[in-house]
């Protein structure tokens, strides 16, 4: 479980977020979802350690963010970032293997190998492992990059807008990876999303973000109401409710 | 406007008159013609090198650009090198200052003609990579000339010498002649086009929709300034920032986008700079550092922070 | 990647073995066995000046290669962006102050301010929009042209402007037995960003890969940041300013290989080192008697290979 409590955040003076306090559950997938500027980025960087903590504790597990050893922290907690705009001249393979550096600092075993190979297979690259990132297009470099998150192999996995630059058919492979990795695997995930219909077909719990604060928290099914349109998104649209998953008519 | 182009004025005859008198030692009929040509040339220098920022800046759609700064001057010392080292410095000698200055400078006009009209067309696609690819190409140039200098024999090198670096202390009088009435047929042609330059400010489309003809003015504007440049690096040697410093206060002092405003008031700042720095610098502070190098400070320190303040994230 | 290896260090033996033989006095192979005094001049002067060329463009090639992972843009190295011209101030300073002070203490100095000016030029990098890399080498090379002019500007008022002139062109002419083994000390530095060459490449990916992965960013980016000036300090105050040879080889390597230090390191060293030493040997040759220095005739080369990546790579280089 992911406990967040009391978090404010300012940046340069203007409050970003204000005295958040929150708990997603383990072994799900839970959606941070809410308008531009709402501060979804902010506190997945912030649960992730890439911003400095200034008010509030979050505690990933039993590893309390800022205090407990950042070596320590990888192996439990990962973060795919929105993708960089200069790629590295790696191949698939070195990019993923680098993934394993938090537990062999630079001298991979078998083990270490292994658990590359797997993420190669599970993300369907075995066959692109030799190209180069740069030559790989959006959505294989996408899928790259989570393999590469996936081999670090832990429990709690952050993804930053993961869907920004995939297809249609990108897009519904990767979320369906990542309910398999939620189902199957028992990885805790956390994901910023743009499009709630992806939030609600995919996720468990639904997390709308308005202002800096939580609008309001739970099951898709429960959350995503015209109530929640009008007051965090500021507009009307119909919901529609497909085997018992609600749709909104954009 | 005009009040402030009279002061200006004002300044630069005070400046002149201090360069004419202080510490001077002699009589009169000495002092005034030997300290007058090195005056003159000055003022010339300082006409030429803002003349061409303007045109430059203007044709090149941006303010952080001078002819030194894309290399203009580099390439008239290395032609002038390349003339002596392919042939001879002995042929070199026997021709005259002027025919030489005639020669390197039709000869620099072409190369920066070729050189910089694409590079200039690519300017809106992408400035900085313009920019980058001017100042790689002033290193290049440099590299070159120290190595086409090092393949001469000493005693050819010393008729290039005094072209390599920046020196207004001690000014080639010989080629004073030539280099004004170069100076007055450049500086006029830039005045006369005042006007077109004036609508291009407004951007490319809009120049061509009130039917200034881009390609011919920018020609004509490069033109110019590779002539303006080896006038002024003929007589100085190259003066890296000093464009840049001038025309970046000549438009904070003169904030109007004309240009029959700019030319001048830049025009004088430049002059005032030259002459007044070189007599409060080496006259009063008795300052051992050459005028070139200060400016080069100031103006890299000026463009460092045009170039950031652009950007700012 | 073995046979690259092998390819490098080949050529660079080559380039070692011509470069022993080639100078101002004849010296054939045969002499060695018939001449002391052969010995005698490779041990004084040709074998220290190889060694420099070596050491100075290997450590080199490789403290751009680091550089340009720190700043992640390609176009920058320190020569050109600072550190070099700060590690030359600092010598200056020394010179001025105390002009009886130990070679020691001028190396350490100069350190001290390559990693001042360096850190300087880091934090404005920082406030660079990532939408405009090119913005990056263009500040770097405006940024140590100021600090070259500041240099200038010193040496003026303390008359040691033909001091500077060493420092700010590199040269190996006047490397000799007992004038250059402070460059081992470059040599053991870029030896030990060997062993973080994983850190650094991770370092290249961004500070939130670098963080996810359990890395201290600021860490990394210090030790880098200070391999880079000792190795720069080093240089200048043993050979001067050699440039480019920082910025085109880890480029072509890269180009080549990719960007896995691990594996690309060595033959970014064995590059580095093999065109400083080609072209030493070039300045040599091309107006025996007299030499170019290897800044002039790196200048020349550098410059055109500098714009030749500038072209080849329209923009995300």
């Amino acid at each position: 479980m992911i406990s967040i409590r009391n978090l404010s955040h300012q940046i340069g003076g203007a409050p970003i977020l204000t005295d958040i306090s929150l708990d997603l559950p383990r072994g799900k997938i839970s959606a941070l979802i809410g308008p531009n500027g709402a501060g979804k980025s902010t506190l997945l960087s912030l649960i992730a350690r890439l911003e400095k903590l200034q008010g509030g504790s979050v505690i990933v597990g039993n590893l309390t963010v800022g205090s407990c050893s950042n070596r320590e922290l990888a192996k439990h907690l990962s973060i795919l970032p929105q993708m960089p705009d200069q790629v590295p001249r790696l191949c698939v393979r070195d990019l993923v293997s680098f993934g394993r550096y938090p537990y062999h600092q630079g001298r991979p075993t078998a083990d270490d190998e292994a658990a590359v190979e797997h993420a190669l297979a599970v993300f369907g690259l075995t066959g692109l492992a030799k190209r180069s990132v740069d030559e790989l297009s959006g959505g294989q470099r996408q899928r790259a990059q989570i393999a590469m998150t996936f081999a670090q192999d832990t429990e709690y996995m952050l993804l930053d807008e993961p869907l920004n630059n995939l297809d249609i058919a990108g897009a519904r492979s990767l979320m369906a990876l990542l309910r398999d990795l939620a189902d199957n695997h028992g990885k805790t995930i956390v994901i910023v999303l743009h499009d709630i219909n992806y939030a609600s077909r995919y996720a468990d719990w639904l997390v709308a973000m308005h202002d800096g604060q939580i609008a309001v928290e739970g099951a898709p099914a429960q959350t995503v109401t015209s109530d929640l349109l009008r007051d965090v998104f500021q507009t009307d649209a119909d919901i529609q409710h497909i085997d018992g998953l609600p749709i909104v008519m954009v | 406007m005009r009040s402030r182009l009279i002061w200006l004025a004002v300044i630069l005859c005070l400046c002149c008159i201090g360069y004419m008198t202080i510490g001077a030692r002699g009589p009169l009929s000495f002092v005034i013609p030997f300290r007058g040509t090195k005056l003159a040339a000055l003022i010339l220098v300082g006409f030429a090198i803002s003349t061409s920022t303007v045109l430059f800046q203007t044709v090149s759609q941006n303010r952080i650009l001078t002819p030194s700064i894309m290399g203009f001057d580099a390439l008239y010392v290395m032609i002038l090198t390349g003339a002596v080292f392919f042939l001879g410095g002995m042929a070199f000698v026997g021709l005259s200052d002027q025919i030489i200055f005639a020669v390197t400078a039709s000869a620099m006009t072409l190369a920066a003609l070729a050189l910089f009209s694409t590079l200039l067309r690519s300017a809106h696609s992408n400035l900085m990579r313009m920019i980058l690819t001017g100042i790689v190409l002033g290193a290049l140039f440099r590299s070159l000339t120290d190595f086409m200098q090092r393949m001469i024999d000493p005693n050819e090198f010393s008729v290039i010498q005094g072209a390599s670096y920046a020196r207004f202390a001690q000014i080639e009088t010989d080629l004073l002649m030539i280099a004004t009435v170069v100076c007055c047929v450049g500086v006029g042609l830039a005045w006369r086009m005042r006007f077109a330059l004036d609508v291009m400010t407004l951007g490319r489309e809009a120049a061509v929709s009130l039917g200034v003809d881009l390609r011919r003015t920018q020609m004509k504007a490069l033109v110019l300034t590779a002539v303006l440049v080896a006038v002024s690096t003929a007589l100085v040697g190259p003066v890296a920032f000093l464009g840049l410093l001038v025309v970046s206060l000549a438009r904070l002092v003169t904030p109007i986008e004309k240009h029959g405003v700019l030319f001048v008031s830049a025009g004088l700042i430049s002059a005032i700079t030259l002459i007044g720095g070189q007599t409060i610098l080496e006259r009063l502070f008795k300052l051992s550092t050459p005028l070139s190098v200060v400016i080069d400070l100031l103006g890299g320190a000026l463009f460092l922070i045009l170039l950031l303040k652009g950007h700012r994230r | 990647m073995t046979r690259w290896y092998w390819a490098g260090g080949f050529a660079l033996a080559f380039l070692s073995f011509i470069s022993i033989f080639v100078g101002v006095i004849d010296l054939s192979f045969g002499d060695l066995w018939r001449d002391p005094e052969a010995l005698r001049l490779i041990g004084i002067s040709r074998f220290p000046r190889t060694i420099a060329a070596v050491i100075a463009g290997g450590t080199l090639a490789v403290a751009g290669c680091v550089m340009q992972m720190l700043v992640r843009n390609r176009f920058v190295e320190p020569m050109t962006a600072g550190t070099g011209q700060g590690a030359a101030l600092g010598i200056l300073v020394v010179t001025i102050l105390t002009p009886q002070a130990s070679i020691f203490l001028k190396m350490s100095l100069a350190s001290v301010t390559a990693l001042v000016t360096s850190l300087g030029f880091l934090a404005i990098v920082r406030r660079l929009p990532p939408t405009q890399p090119l913005l990056v080498p263009l500040i770097g090379l405006v940024y140590g042209g100021l600090i070259g002019a500041a240099v200038v500007f010193v040496a003026y008022q303390a008359d040691l402007l033909q001091f500077i002139s060493v420092w700010l062109n590199g040269e190996f002419s006047g490397v000799l037995r007992g004038r250059y083994e402070l460059l081992w000390l470059a040599a053991a530095g870029a030896a030990l960003t060997y062993f973080a060459a994983d850190q650094f490449a991770i370092v290249g990916m961004g500070q939130a890969v670098t963080t996810s992965l359990g890395l201290n960013y600021k860490q990394v980016v210090l030790v880098g940041l200070i391999a880079i000036s000792l190795i720069s300090a080093l240089t200048v105050v043993t050979v001067g300013i050699i440039p480019f040879v920082g910025l085109v080889v880890p480029n072509i390597i890269s180009r080549l290989f990719g960007d896995n230090l691990r594996r690309t390191l060595p033959l970014v060293a064995m590059m580095g080192a093999s065109l400083t030493l080609g072209s030493d040997i070039a300045g040599r040759l091309i107006r025996f008697p007299f030499e170019v220095p290897v800044g002039t005739v790196l200048g020349v080369v550098g410059a055109a290979i500098f714009l030749w990546l500038l072209y080849r790579t329209p923009r995300y280089a």
